[in-house]
């Protein structure tokens, strides 16, 4: 059977790897065409040293990069929130290379995505 | 001068020296397109005169590669003087395809060269982030504002627990709907402005000096 694989990786599994570990798992399996749904996603330093690394592993007609949607964290404005805040709220995280996954509609609480067998 | 006002003077010297910033720096980020470069351009155009610019401006995504500081920009306001440098950058994005370059007419080897140097461009944007004292995000009020680029820069300075100011840009677009992009982020102090047109500057200076001053 020919397809595309979904990986849905779970809190526990991505939380045992340091930061590094993280975005270099994720790259290397995004760029041998695989689709990571992320049940609690990357903290946002992660997330920008993912964009980071992305930049550096682009090649021409080899990987264009990637396509990767999280949720806004939620807000709250109160001085308690603001006090306890960690460390960027991390939520559920789709990540898939650029030319196979393509965001049709984001906002809030939803992203929907189409996915295709690339180029 | 008793030996209690003494401490005083020197430990204010002391603590002059140790944190006294000339200004606080402030970086200018959003996706590629957004009119970063035409704000920095405005800024420059209001605070400074002349014909200096922070660069140059296309349609054609990623026509700044490299990030560009201009420091000691004063803004007065409410009777206030405070001191800025900032730092336009390049476009933020996660894919970079030297195709679409193509599409806009440039040959092969042109395109793959712009599509190296937006590489390394959003390297040095997010290598930016480290040694900011604040951002300014610039979105383009004509299109959805919850793409990843801002969810990780707003994302970004929060953890850092550093300010930020959204600029709604393009609002002389018919489309434009910057109550969209307030809604999206409602914890963010938002001002739409049509940085191409000079509409709105007033407010956004008001907000810049209220945010990093």
């Amino acid at each position: 059977m020919q397809g595309i694989q979904l990986d849905l990786i779970s809190e526990a599994r991505i939380s045992q790897m340091a930061s590094m570990e993280k975005v270099r798992y994720i790259i290397d399996e995004v760029r041998k065409g695989k689709i990571l749904v992320l049940e609690k996603g990357l903290n946002p330093m992660e997330e920008a040293k993912l964009i980071e690394m992305t930049m550096s592993a682009i090649q021409p007609d080899i990987f264009s990069g990637i396509e990767m949607q999280s949720y806004p964290a939620n807000s709250d404005g109160s001085l308690l929130g603001k006090f306890f805040k960690k460390q960027g709220n991390k939520r559920l995280t789709v990540i898939g290379p650029a030319n196979q996954l393509k965001t049709l509609k984001k906002d809030r609480n939803l992203i929907s995505a189409l996915v295709s067998a690339g180029k | 001068m008793n030996m209690l006002e003494r401490f005083k003077v020197s430990f204010s010297r002391m603590f002059n020296k140790l944190f006294k910033k000339k200004g606080a720096c402030i970086g200018i980020y959003g996706p590629p397109n957004a009119g970063k470069t035409t704000l920095s351009n405005r800024i420059l155009k209001d605070l400074v005169g002349g014909e200096e610019t922070m660069g140059s401006v296309s349609h054609i995504a990623h026509e700044t590669r490299h990030a560009k500081r201009r420091n000691g920009l004063s803004i007065e306001t409410n009777g206030h003087t405070i001191s800025l440098d900032i730092v336009d950058t390049p476009g933020l994005a996660t894919k970079i395809d030297f195709h679409d370059f193509m599409e806009q007419g440039m040959s092969d080897s042109e395109s793959k060269k712009r599509s190296k140097e937006a590489t390394e461009g959003v390297i040095e944007a997010v290598k930016w982030l480290d040694d900011l004292d604040g951002v300014i995000l610039v979105m383009d009020s004509t299109e959805n504002p919850y793409t990843q680029v801002n969810v990780t820069v707003i994302g970004n300075m929060e953890a850092r627990n550093l300010p930020l100011l959204i600029v709604a840009n393009k609002i002389d677009l018919p489309d434009a709907d910057p109550a969209v992009i307030k809604e999206a982020f409602p914890q963010h102090p938002m001002v739409p402005v049509s940085a191409l047109e000079g509409v709105g500057m007033d407010s956004f200076y008001e907000a810049l000096a209220k945010q990093f001053g």
